[in-house]
């Protein structure tokens, strides 16, 4: 990571609260092109809520967003697409009554010259990719309530994959995997690091966290505790800064 | 099933023949099932006429001539009720709009446009309709507008609607009858001579078998085109035969219903044709109404399967926080919906009021219920996120079916009443069952 250059995302001094609860308090963090950005925290403490601000799905009360140095203006999820942002949420945010593709492509659906959605031509899009991520998916006309866990990660992955993201969000996006799958989401996340690709993981596994972040900032109680390049502290000092919200004694300038 | 490499995904060797036949064809089950209901309600009715009443009178081209009129005006808001309860609303104004909406169209053909155009004008009824379904859509906008962006309950604004509608109907026409309708526009509602004869029957026969075909045979090139499992060759030509069949079924049963003898002697001497002593046999051929009903049901069904529309109201319906997240514009589709189901219940208007020659602002009372049982019966999940348009029509004809042969049979309205609200609430315990078991 040169940090000479332009950072894909800055946020900067991001707040916002609901009903006196601030949920995130004052918080920045930023993202360089093919770097790993892990969330970490307790739940509760505000990371699912910051990237939501990123993601366009709730407006922040205060602060910024920079994308590639320049500010954004990002009201709603379709602003947050525009500047190719994507992202797999927590709750996978899937249509449960729709197939795979419907949900893969949903909001941007293939159409044919006639304007009307192309079923045929998502459903042979939608085979590809998950030929890539997952090879076993085998279940394309059912409705994505008839998936596994495993199942409906995937699909919501290869949402987040398929359209070129530059910024990509992953909210626990192993959560419901078993080590398998869980590897197979490693491997991916570094092909996309490698491809340039920016990403804010968040994840509850230090020791995963340590193994494919470049970086880990550390939230408790909506608050930042600190950013700290992981290859420079122990699993332990992570641990101690999400327990305590305090900084290691050793980086503290 | 062995021109393309993708194997099918369900099918093993222990499966019955029927749920073989089921794969294959990729039919319903819950269309089969409604079809089966239907017919026995069909030949239930029947048959109770022929042995205590010794005639059977349901299964008369008359009769199903009839009940496809009737059916009309209920089918085509079913098709709108199906969009509203997929997106977990509920419009209970129906009715009330309806009744609005013909008292507009009323009062505009018979007091308001002809002190400018002169009775008889041409363009009258061409009018007057417009501004009904113009009315009736911005009603249906300002419900969607209050239930979208005000975030009152879709339950509380159609209330106040279905109160507020009928009320504003009583008003326009000081609760007068407004009446005749235009000729033309009377026409719109069915009988003799709102119908389209037998050629033009056959012509839309033909028209609809080659829909038919054409859906069977461009389905199955889009599907090799992406290497999709293809149905296989006997399925589709079962498929193809069943639907054409039909459809000439249908032509056959509305070209078997004649004109009365009335109507043909009064035709006969308006056309200077000489009446042989047997009379004429004139069909009647299928009813404009129910032609309505046809294309509104292509058009929605198009709309729900085909466009990103009906894909974004589905999505909406089955988790609208994840149709929000995929950038759709929830509340703007809201207010789409609910001008749409407008649209419908102002050309539902149409038929109903000029099938009865006049307006009157009575007109569509308990309709809405009539309508959300239809959609509902016709498999419409109230949790959101499923429905079909043609299970919305089937459920419209079922409960029209219902109602007409209790006349038929001769039970009054009270039994009426008890007998179609018993069967709305087995009906949705039948789709409970159903659904938990095929989980
Ligand atoms: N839409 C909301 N309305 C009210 N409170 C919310 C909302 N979203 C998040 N919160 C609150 O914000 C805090 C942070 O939640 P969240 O960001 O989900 O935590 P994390 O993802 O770190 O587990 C919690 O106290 C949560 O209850
Ligand atoms: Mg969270």
């Amino acid at each position: 990571m040169t940090d000479t250059s332009t950072p894909l995302v800055e946020l900067k001094d991001i707040s916002i609260a609901f009903g006196g609860i601030k949920a995130v308090d004052h918080v920045s963090v930023d993202l360089y092109p093919g770097e790993v950005v892990g969330l970490l925290g307790h739940n509760g403490a505000g990371k699912s809520t910051l990237i939501k601000c990123l993601s366009g799905a709730y407006q922040m009360d205060s602060g910024e967003v920079l994308v590639n140095g320049q500010h954004a203006t990002i009201n709603n999820p379709r602003d947050a697409r525009n500047y190719n942002i994507e992202t797999i949420y927590q709750t996978l945010a899937l249509a449960d009554n729709l197939d795979a593709a419907s949900n893969l492509f949903l909001g941007r659906e293939l159409t044919n010259a006639m304007g009307l959605v192309d079923d045929a031509a998502m459903e042979a899009e939608t085979r590809k990719i998950m030929g890539r991520l997952n090879p076993n998916f085998q279940k394309f006309s059912a409705p994505v309530s008839a998936l596994s866990g495993g199942q409906r990660q995937s699909v919501a992955i290869a949402r987040a994959v398929y359209f070129n993201a530059r910024i990509l969000i992953m909210d626990e996006p192993t959560a419901a995997l078993g080590p398998q799958e869980t590897q197979m989401v490693a491997e991916l996340i570094d092909e996309l690091k490698r491809q340039g690709l920016g990403i804010f993981l968040i994840d509850h596994d230090v020791h995963q966290v340590k193994a494919l972040c470049d970086r880990a900032a550390v939230m408790k109680n909506g608050k930042l505790v600190g950013v700290v390049k992981v290859d420079e502290v122990s699993e332990d000092d992570i641990l101690a800064m999400i327990i305590a919200g305090k900084q290691p004694e050793h980086l503290v300038a | 099933m062995t021109d393309t490499p993708a194997a099918s995904e369900t099918a093993t060797s222990q499966e019955g023949a029927f749920s073989r036949f089921l794969h294959a064809t990729e039919l319903d089950t819950r269309l089969l099932g409604m079809l089966g209901a239907l017919g026995a309600i069909w030949l239930g009715f029947h048959f109770y006429g022929e042995i205590v009443n010794g005639f059977g009178a349901f299964l008369t081209p008359r009769n199903l001539w009839n009940l496809s009129v009737q059916t009309a005006s209920i089918g085509i808001m079913a098709t709108g009720m199906v969009l509203v309860i997929v997106t977990r609303h509920i419009d209970l104004s129906v009715g009330s709009v309806l009744g609005f909406c013909a008292i507009i169209m009323g009062v505009m053909q018979v007091n308001i446009l002809p002190m400018y155009l002169g009775l008889g004008h041409p363009m009258l009824w061409i009018i007057a309709i417009l501004c009904g379904l113009i009315i009736g859509t911005l009603i249906g906008a300002f419900h969607g507008f209050l239930i979208a962006y005000g975030k009152i309950p879709a339950f509380i604004v159609t209330l106040g609607g279905l109160l507020v509608w009928r009320g504003a109907a009583f008003l326009v026409a000081r609760g007068e009858t407004i009446s005749p309708v235009d000729p033309t526009f009377a026409l719109l509602g069915g009988g003799p001579y709102g119908a389209v004869g037998s050629t033009g029957s056959w012509i839309v026969g033909l028209l609809g078998c080659m829909a038919v075909l054409a859906l069977i045979v461009f389905g199955r090139r889009q599907r090799k085109n992406f290497q999709i499992t293809q149905r296989p060759v006997w399925a589709e030509t079962f498929l193809a035969v069943v639907g054409c069949g039909a459809v000439i079924g249908a032509v056959l049963l509305v070209n078997a219903y004649p004109w009365p003898k009335g109507i043909v002697r009064r035709y006969a001497s308006a056309e200077g044709i000489e009446l042989p002593p047997e009379g004429i046999f004139i069909s009647h051929g299928f009813a404009i109404p129910v032609l309505i009903l046809i294309a509104v049901a292509i058009v929605m069904t198009i709309l729900m399967s085909r466009t990103r529309f009906g894909r974004y109201v589905y999505a909406i319906g089955g988790n609208p926080e994840a149709a929000e997240l995929a950038g759709i514009n929830t509340r703007w589709m809201t207010v789409k919906i609910f001008a749409l189901m407008g649209f419908l219940t102002a050309l539902s208007a149409v038929v109903a009021s000029a099938r009865l020659g006049s307006a009157t602002n009575a007109l569509g009372t308990l309709d809405e219920l009539y309508v959300i049982a239809a959609a509902v019966i016709g498999g419409t999940s109230l949790a959101g996120g499923i429905g079909t348009i043609y299970g919305a029509i089937l459920g419209a004809l079922v409960m029209q079916s219902l109602q007409t042969g209790m006349v038929l049979i001769g039970f009054d309205a009270a039994i009426q009443q008890v007998v179609v609200g018993s069967v709305l609430v087995l009906a949705v315990f039948l789709d409970i069952l159903y659904r938990r078991n095929s989980k």
